[in-house]
């Protein structure tokens, strides 16, 4: 119980022991967590970072795919307006060959019918002629029954 | 029975002591009147291995340290280490590159000193005894009291190392002339106080070590001195001991957190400057 020399010894040891853990045991240690922790922190920087990079693409993204989806409607639109107006373009161009082939037809059939008049007409002068020739049982001068010939086939 | 409980528990608190005489190196009794300078051997023995066991196992781990995946080993070092920083910087706020590692010195060695208070008490003497049985000694003769911190010159020890480090460094940062100032001038600054002041205050500063010392001496001594009373009670100590072993799970870290905590505030208190 008594105090004696043990503390001389314990004090010794003491500082040998102290001395030894601050040049061979700390230093080691302590560097060994603190660069752990460094890692560990800028692991969770950069996930963080990256987390954020990826919001920001996602962001991007849905902006740019918003961008497109307007784009593809206005192109549609677009195309929509004009296939509307190829197919109106197309009635008027149709149409307008329609009354030009209609006209044309009626000029034709007016011409093919006056035409077909004055052949009938010519025919009509002859078979009146020839009929005229049978009721007559004679020759009648076409030069000089020309006139009442003339008048006949103005009337037909 | 009682006579014989009686010369059980002094053999149990008594040292193996060893000291050199006019007829060579001599043992136990034989020390009686050597006064200071004996040295108790077992105190000496198991401290010193209780040292080297935390330093060896420690230095083995810092050798190995990897800032990668740790083994299990290196957590529980670690663990220890992290532990003995932060209460060392949430304390401390100044540079010293010396309190960390003496705290964690302080911390891990009494823990285990105090740890082979959970040694059965008559386990450690008993192999003693064996042993020296064989060496021809008698039995009676040998004595050894494993927990170094139940010994008076343990505790000191450690406690005026870290007093000459308060003083130290109380000079080293304050100077010599502020160190006194602080002695002469607190807690009363008027200089016609300074004899009172160097009184109270000189009782307060020689006070720390003491207080440190004692007060972890006590807590294991009277501790160990329940396990070896509860030895001599018969079959019932079992139950017994192991309702006071499982409280020394309290004690045991909690004398060893103070010691260093009260440390690391001293010395923080001699590096302040007013």
């Amino acid at each position: 119980m008594n105090v004696n020399l043990t503390l001389v010894g314990e004090l010794i040891a003491f500082v040998v022991f102290v001395l030894f853990c601050m040049k061979f045991v700390w230093p080691p240690i302590i560097a060994a967590i603190e660069d752990r922790q460094k890692v560990i922190a800028d692991g969770l920087a950069a996930s963080e970072r990256a987390a954020k990079d990826l919001e920001l693409a996602q962001d991007n993204a849905k902006a740019q795919l918003k961008e497109a989806k307007a784009q593809a409607a206005e192109i549609v639109d677009a195309a929509k307006k004009r296939e509307a107006q190829v197919i109106e373009e197309a009635a008027v161009k149709a149409q307008a060959e329609r009354d030009k082939i209609i006209a044309s037809g009626h000029t034709e059939i007016e011409s093919e019918r006056n035409r077909a008049k004055e052949e009938l007409r010519k025919q009509v002068a002859v078979l009146a002629i020839a009929g005229a020739e049978k009721i007559l049982e004679r020759s009648i001068d076409a030069a000089a029954h020309g006139d009442i010939l003339d008048k006949l086939v103005a009337e037909l | 029975m009682a006579a014989d409980t009686g010369s059980y528990i002094k053999h149990h608190l008594t040292n193996a002591q060893m000291c050199s005489t006019d007829t060579g190196i001599a043992f136990n009794e034989a020390c009686a009147n050597a006064g200071f300078m004996t040295l108790n051997i077992d105190t000496l023995l198991w401290s010193i291995v209780l040292g080297l066991v935390f330093l060896l196992t420690f230095r083995s781990v810092a050798k190995k340290a990897t800032t990668g995946v740790p083994g299990k080993l290196q957590c529980a070092v670690e663990m220890i280490v992290g532990f003995v920083d932060s209460s060392v910087k949430e304390t401390f706020h100044g540079k010293n590159k010396l309190i960390a590692p003496l705290s964690l010195t302080i911390f891990v060695w009494v823990l285990l000193m105090n740890a082979m208070d959970w040694v059965p008490v008559d386990l450690i003497p008993t192999i003693a005894q064996l042993i020296g049985g064989t060496m021809g000694v008698d039995p009676h003769d040998v004595y050894i009291k494993s927990v170094p911190t139940t010994d008076l010159n343990m505790t000191f020890a450690l406690s005026l190392g870290v007093f000459f480090l308060v003083i130290f460094y109380s000079i080293k940062i304050k100077g010599f002339g502020g160190f006194m100032k602080e002695l002469t001038f607190q807690p009363f600054n008027h200089w016609a106080f300074v004899p009172v002041n160097f009184i109270l205050e000189t009782v307060t500063l020689l006070a720390r070590p003491l207080s440190l010392a004692l007060r972890l001496f006590g807590n294991l001594y009277a501790g160990e001195l329940i396990f070896i009373l509860i030895a001599t009670i018969g079959l019932f100590q079992l139950p017994v001991h192991f309702l006071w072993a499982a409280f020394h799970l309290l004690v045991i870290p909690l004398q060893a957190f103070i010691f260093m905590m009260l440390t690391i505030v001293y010395l923080s208190l001699a590096h302040e400057d007013h």
